[in-house]
């Protein structure tokens, strides 16, 4: 099979500022020409556009305000994980021998309509995340003993990660105590256990193999799993195992023949605190009821291989450009260019991104 | 609106059977999600069990289990002293206004 790597990327700042969509995305792809020797629009056969928005032909739009005619251009849409199944998207063009580069640029707003999925009639009155999320955390409280202080150093050392991540929406520090004295959203989350929705965008540009051994320090793709288990909420075979996160690892891990205490840094999907406890212990970096000590640790020494751009709690989560964000983190880590954030000698990654209470996950593997 | 939205506002729950393999379709739809035949749809069976539950402000939620299948989030009346995760609750109400609504009471009667 071709082999397709990363060779390219671009990030915009993540604010709560009120953009127009077609500025975001004009935005992070100038950043990726900026920072990319040797590319031209000319090379560019596929552009993607991962978003939430209700924007109509955005790739389109985008292609044309770039300076591009793609063979190849649609938006893809996903829900939270709308950015790596763009990317896998693409990927699969290159790979069928369809295209040999391809821009994904994923952006959304503040405001965007994807945080609630109005079709799914089991959550009721209930649409808003924090709902299910709240539902989670009771459960895995109850089986596994985690505590709301646990749930706080989640939160506190992703803020404390995107304060080196120039593009975060965050960058102030918070105690465990500022975790736990904030207000309450529910019984079971503190406002800072929550990411929030915010305005940004990220790019990355993949290329073939032939294509990308002319660039410096390409990031190869060498593992890819994919799960959507359902649509609706209830479907999870309890409320403390995210399935579709299981099974994705699982495939991935199979397909790049390497196990999660091989990787060097991961970017996960902490939509909530209690997200980044359950999708460490799903993936099998630690066995089940054992994430909170081992972030407790992680929090304790200040290692960050674990959300070292901030998460989606310290980055913001704008939802379209999530996906994208958390392979351009990793990517630049095995580039060894993450300036204050690098984590020493990583040349094996992962990144995490799901939808809706995950019902459906990705998981990518990430190779120097 | 949908059917199940119809029948939501005329305060029935009612659930889509597959008219042949008999499968329970969950969330509500016009086709069985098993072999793609209509469905019927009939009331469900308002007895069903507490998964799990938490507060928002003065609100009690919780997800419920009916038919040891269909699972959906609802509004809890119910003393939080007196909830337990796997009690047996009922379905007190149901309506339709801008989305579905649920309401559960314990089956003991106990508010």
């Amino acid at each position: 099979m071709n082999k397709v790597a990363v060779v390219g990327y671009g990030n915009t700042k993540f604010s709560s500022e009120d953009m127009p969509i077609e500025s975001l995305l004009t935005s992070a792809t100038k950043s990726l020409f900026d920072q990319t020797k040797n590319i031209e629009q000319k090379d560019i056969d596929v552009v993607l556009v991962s978003t939430n928005d209700n924007t109509k032909y955005l790739s389109a739009v985008l292609s044309e305000l770039t300076g591009i005619s793609p063979k190849i251009s649609h938006t893809v849409e996903n829900l939270c994980s709308s950015g790596t199944n763009s990317i896998v998207s693409a990927y699969s063009y290159i790979v069928s021998g369809l295209a040999d580069m391809a821009l994904v640029v994923g952006a959304d707003r503040y405001d965007c309509p994807g945080q609630i999925l109005e079709w799914d009639s089991s959550r009721g009155e209930f649409m808003h995340p924090v709902f299910w999320a709240s539902l989670f955390t009771k459960s895995h409280k109850r089986e596994f003993g985690t505590t709301q202080e646990d749930l706080a150093v989640v939160s506190a050392k992703n803020h404390n990660n995107a304060k080196s991540n120039p593009h975060a929406y965050s960058n102030k520090t918070y105690s465990i105590d500022d975790v736990l004295q904030s207000k309450f959203v529910t019984d079971d989350l503190h406002l800072l256990d929550c990411s929030r929705p915010c305005s940004g965008a990220s790019s990355v540009l993949l290329a073939s193999e032939t294509i990308a051994k002319k660039f410096e320090c390409p990031v190869w793709i060498n593992g890819i799993g994919q799960k959507t288990t359902s649509a609706s909420i209830t479907k999870n075979e309890n409320l403390t195992t995210m399935t579709s996160t299981k099974i994705a690892a699982k495939q991935a891990f199979d397909m790049a023949k390497i196990q999660a205490n091989d990787v060097d840094v991961t970017e996960l999907h902490d939509a909530f605190t209690i997200c980044e406890i359950m999708a460490l212990e799903d993936m099998g970096f630690v066995k089940k009821g054992h994430a909170s000590s081992y972030v407790r640790d992680l929090y304790d020494t200040q290692e960050n291989k674990i959300n070292p751009r901030g998460g989606l709690i310290g980055s913001g989560h704008p939802l379209g450009a999530t996906g994208v964000a958390q392979v351009v983190e990793v990517t630049q880590q095995l580039q060894n260019k993450a300036e204050k954030r690098q984590i020493k000698n990583a040349s094996i990654g992962l990144v995490h991104n799901m939808s809706a209470a995950a019902t459906s996950s990705t998981v990518l593997l990430l190779q120097s | 609106m949908t059917m199940f939205e119809n029948e939501l506002k005329k305060g029935n729950f009612v659930i889509s059977e597959c008219g042949n393999c008999k499968t329970i379709v969950w969330p509500p739809s016009d086709y069985c999600n098993n072999c793609l035949s209509n469905v019927t749809w009939r009331k469900a069976n308002p007895v069903g069990r507490l998964i799990e539950f938490s507060k928002k402000d003065e609100k009690i939620f919780g997800m419920i289990e009916l038919e040891g299948k269909i699972r959906v989030i609802g509004k809890l009346k119910i003393n939080l002293s007196n909830i337990k995760e796997g009690q047996c609750v009922i379905l007190h109400s149901c309506d339709y206004d801008k989305g579905p609504q649920f309401t559960f009471v314990s089956c003991n009667g106990h508010y």
